[in-house]
């Protein structure tokens, strides 16, 4: 006996077994994802709010490239757009175009995987640097031009520097807890326009330096992990869906039918992605 | 849908397959066939079983004889495992707790589960329905594999520096991350191998939902499904919806010990005298709540399969259909809802308020009910009964009354008041494992007896049988039951010395709960040697044993007795239909005591 | 579970003037979600001075942008009675979760022992 309803719908259902597959897997997912939210609410009701400059003291806010992370919402949408397209043209019979809508789709997500990697290595390049006066401040480094990832105070003693030339941020309104009022400074250096001043601190100076990585505060481990996770996501779906894209004719040719369920359950899971996309973006980057 | 075409069994058909027998390697290592997935999964887990089995001897014998050499395999342990861990053959604290946090998490996740669900649910489930296969052959595969690499890593943590995890089944943090300085360690290669494992569920579940919705043959309504089978599908949903929030926890867990973030270690931690250099302010509850959000329901997904188990044994020995077949369907869907809303009742001591606590308390106090309702209709089955005491229907009888204890200690447990003394003490072992070992394990040996002439055409011996479940139900009893007394007395839980330090000497000395120790492990090695018949047996019948007759040798009704023996790829020469519900047994008129659910009027 | 009659022939054959609808649709749907994220992000200017509302309205606007994609590109909107099932009972445990796990945050015996008499 073949197995039955792979391809026709069940009768009383009305479905065929693999749409039953995907919606079962996208409900479980939504309940890994659940958690994480779920994980995000506890860690951030229960911390205090983030303090400028020194952002790992509490919750910070307004460290995250809003102008990116919109586009990239945009970019997912798009490719959700197009992933649906393409499953329509298959229902069309017109095959080169459901594989004009899925290379543009794939590159939408590997689009957004490239940006991701600038976002993260701008993190990585961050620094949140104490002072032993008790101050803190927040900004790339300067070492001869470039700027490196993951230095901590070792490092720095490693290069024997004795000064340390950083392009300290002017923080954004977001960056104040609310009902705190922003310094003079701050307000004069908004004026003029400037995002960055460098300064100089001298080594001896410091207490501590780190990177903006997962280790340094419950916000960047949360960050980390759920962007991280839901872009395994958009990776994983990037492969099955340009697999379908490039490596799909001979499958559609024997197994038409067949085939174009197979693009319709692929993109059920994108969809799914942009859906987590959806929320992750506001929470993380907005609120 | 094909027509019904009688043809010789193990020919694919349908697209242009070649008509070739697979090789050793597609036929028993990477087969897309339930039934060898379900066989697989069976000696796979037997073999862990086993391997539990045998850690909890040597926490036994330490907790009987603190300080002792294990004997025969006390020098084993010390060249394998090193020095640190078990000098001069004997048990170091951090061994134990390493082997005490194994067991549990073998026995759970590498055993029982995987028998319950992955072996007689993969090889039964679709037989009962009268499908091919599963809906997902090579997912279905990817599920073994997962699981058999998930096991394979956990059981590697013991080899490599500092040892197996040692916090626990429930790796609560911060001890979790904080317990072993080494950067690659026991408790990380245990939560990569819980990852793998909870991949294996998730798209095992995937694949039995979605089997039982889509592939059931005609005429099998769900309300002619049998019991079994609603058991399955309900624990389906539990895995699906419940590990999901764990395998979160164990990514973030993970993090903190890889990472060095911290999700789960607060603010202010000090740990031996000293701050670590962590960012602090997350928040140990939270690992709690999302680790118990799963291992509730994944104590319903240990009890489910087995009472479904014990359910078609009862019908098919007493030749009477299972009395409220529409209560046992209403109360496993209940069990299944609530069982999402009762975790926190493991969290009692955790400094709730009073109004969450009262939810907790009520909810779980709600799923006792439909526990009990399924309990009454088994015990009501027997009534009137023409019962036929063969080895399978006696581990499904002395089923009844264990779980029944073992459901009844839960309830001081479930009671806040009460539970704030009885909390991580031997009360709580006792309890648990009287659901778990004379409870399910005993409706895994009943299932294994019942199903083995269909997997291999041979009974397998009653008399070695009977030994095997009269030697075992006295000796689980005799092993748990005076766990109660011991934990009712004030013993905590996870004390690798078995209490001495508060027991031996002192205000509080209390000689004859030390002793229970020695009773207790007499019994765990009276154990062990009741398991040797059924070990024998097993191998042995596999090639000597009585041959069947025919195909049904225990006069059954469901699908699963109408296919070949043992069934083909493909399983039903002929497309099943169900004409009736699953167990028409002692039906007035009918020429026999049974009437097969396939056999139209 | 569903008894729906359904022709098995149905889902496997595209209704020409159908799908063009729904491909409008989807652009349709495309254009909306991209106006839901400009206007989520120009939100944030507008200060609201409760917590609580800033989260709504940022998770009010997110919902909808939800439901659209849920709605006509997962094609939820005309879906069968399992899989409305499913995901109904996944939304109650999710809910479930969240909420209760949140609440045990919040409850905690120093504001019980307030409200509770005690006889010395």
């Amino acid at each position: 006996m073949e197995i039955p309803y792979t391809v026709k719908p069940r009768p009383d259902t009305g479905l065929y077994n693999a749409k039953v597959g995907i919606w079962l897997f996208l409900a479980s997912e939504v309940m890994l994802f659940g958690a994480f939210f779920s994980a995000y609410i506890l860690l951030r009701v229960g911390a205090p709010e983030g303090f400028w400059p020194d952002v790992a003291t509490g919750w910070p806010h307004g460290l995250l490239n809003i102008p990116i992370g919109t586009f990239n919402t945009a970019v997912l949408i798009a490719s959700s757009v197009t992933v649906v397209m393409a499953w329509a043209a298959l229902k069309e019979n017109n095959f080169p175009k459901f594989q004009k809508f899925m290379v543009f789709t794939v590159a939408c997500a590997l689009g957004f995987l490239t940006i991701k990697t600038f976002e993260y290595n701008e993190k990585f390049t961050h620094y949140v640097i104490r002072l032993k006066d008790g101050s803190a401040v927040t900004g790339h480094l300067n070492i001869d031009g470039h700027s490196p990832r993951f230095w901590t105070l070792k490092d720095v003693e490693e290069k024997k520097l004795e000064a340390l030339k950083v392009e300290v941020d002017v923080p954004n309104k977001f960056r104040f807890p609310v009902g705190m009022k922003m310094p003079e400074a701050v307000h004069e250096a908004h004026k003029a326009g400037k995002h960055h001043e460098e300064k100089e601190f001298k080594v001896a100076d410091i207490a501590s330096l780190k990177a903006f990585v997962p280790s340094t505060a419950t916000f960047f481990a949360i960050y980390f992990t759920m962007t991280f996770l839901h872009g395994l996501h958009v990776l994983a779906g990037a492969l099955v869906l340009g697999y379908f894209a490039f490596l799909g004719r001979k499958f559609w040719q024997q197994h038409p039918e067949q085939f174009t369920n197979r693009i319709e359950v692929a993109g059920l899971f994108w969809h799914f992605v942009d859906l987590v996309w959806i929320f992750l973006f506001p929470v993380v980057y907005l609120l | 849908m094909q027509t019904a075409t009688t043809h010789a069994p193990g020919h694919a058909h349908g697209d242009a397959h070649a008509h070739h027998e697979p090789g050793f390697w597609q036929k028993y290592i990477f087969s897309t066939d339930h039934k060898m997935i379900g066989i697989q999964y069976g000696i796979t887990s037997l073999l862990f079983l086993f391997f539990g089995f045998m850690l909890m001897l040597a926490m036994r014998y330490q907790l009987a004889h603190p300080g002792q050499p294990i004997p025969f395999v006390g020098g084993l342990m010390e060249k394998s495992l090193g020095e640190d861990m078990a000098k001069g053959g004997v048990m170091q604290a951090d061994l134990y707790n390493a082997f005490g946090a194994m067991h549990g998490t073998i026995m759970v996740f590498l055993a029982i589960v995987p028998l319950l669900f992955g072996a007689f649910g993969n090889y039964v489930t679709p037989l009962q329905i009268g499908a091919p296969d599963m809906a997902f052959p090579r997912l279905n595969m990817a599920s073994y594999h997962l699981f058999f690499w998930g096991g394979a890593v956990m059981l590697s943590s013991f080899f490599i520096p500092g040892g197996a995890a040692k916090s626990g089944w429930t790796s609560y943090s911060p001890l979790a991350t904080m317990a072993d300085s080494n950067f690659i360690n026991g408790q990380t290669l245990w939560l990569v191998g819980m990852v793998l494992l909870i991949t294996s569920s998730l798209l095992g579940a995937v694949n039995f939902i979605a089997t039982i919705i889509q592939l059931r043959a005609k005429g099998m309504t769900w309300m002619r499904l049998p019991f079994f089978v609603w058991a399955q599908f309900v624990t389906a949903f539990l895995l699906l919806l419940a590990f999901p929030p764990l395998e979160a926890a164990g990514l973030m867990q993970l993090a903190d010990n890889v990472l060095k973030t911290s999700f789960f270690l607060p603010t202010g931690l000090v740990v031996n005298g000293s701050q670590p250099d962590i960012s602090g302010g997350g928040s140990p509850l939270l690992w709690q709540h999302l680790f118990w959000f799963l291992a509730h329901p994944e104590v319903y997904v240990l009890i489910l399969p087995a009472m479904g188990i014990v359910a078609e044994i009862i019908a098919n020995n007493t030749r009477k259909p299972l009395w409220g077949y529409k209560s046992l369907v209403y109360a496993v869907l209940s069990i299944g809802f609530l069982a999402f809303i009762v975790w926190a009742h493991h969290m009692y001591l955790t400094g709730m308020g009073t109004k969450i606590a009262t939810f907790f308390q009520t909810t779980t106090m709600m799923i006792s009910i439909p526990s009990v309702i399924i309990l009454t209709a088994l015990f009501i089955s027997l009534w009137g009964g023409s019962i036929r005491f063969n080895t399978p229907m006696l581990f499904a009888l002395s089923f009844l009354p264990m779980f029944g204890i073992g459901g009844l200690t839960g309830l001081p447990l479930g009671f806040n008041a009460s539970d704030i003394y009885l909390h991580d003490s031997y009360y709580v072992i006792g309890h648990f494992h009287y659901v778990v070992a004379p409870g399910t394990i005993f409706g895994i040996f009943a299932g294994i007896y019942f199903w083995f002439p269909k997997a291999t055409g041979r009974m397998m011996n009653e008399t070695l049988g009977k030994l095997h479940w009269f030697g075992s139900l006295v000796c689980m009893n005799g092993i748990f039951m005076p766990m109660f007394i011991q934990g009712l007395r004030g013993m905590s839980r996870r004390m690798y010395d078995g209490g001495a330090t508060y027991f031996g000497s002192g205000v509080g000395a209390d000689p004859g709960i030390l002793r229970l120790n020695n009773a207790i492990t007499a019994a765990a090695i009276g154990l062990a040697v009741f398991q040797l018949p059924f070990i024998f047996n097993f191998f042995w019948s596999i090639w000597n044993g009585k041959k069947t007759e025919s195909d049904n040798p225990w006069d059954a009704t469901t699908l699963d007795w109408q296919t070949p023996t043992p069934p083909p790829h493909g399983n039903f020469a002929i497309e099943p239909v169900a004409h009736r519900g699953p167990y028409e047994y002692s039906v007035p008129g009918a020429k026999k005591d049974f009437t097969p659910q396939g056999q139209a009027s | 579970m569903s008894e729906s009659t359904h022709s098995a022939a149905a889902d496997g054959h595209d209704h020409g003037h159908d799908l063009a609808s729904h491909k409008k649709v989807y652009w349709a749907v495309g254009i909306a979600l991209l106006v839901g994220t400009v206007v989520t992000v120009l939100a944030r200017e507008w200060e609201f001075h409760s917590v609580a509302l800033t989260i709504a309205v940022a998770l009010f606007i997110a919902s909808i942008k939800a439901f659209l994609v849920a709605g006509y590109f997962m094609h939820l909107i005309s879906e069968k009675k399992t899989v409305y099932l499913t995901l109904v009972t996944t939304a109650v445990f999710f809910v479930g979760m969240v909420g209760l796990i949140l609440w045990s945050d919040g409850d905690l015996p120093r504001d019980s022992a307030k409200k509770t008499h005690y006889v010395p």
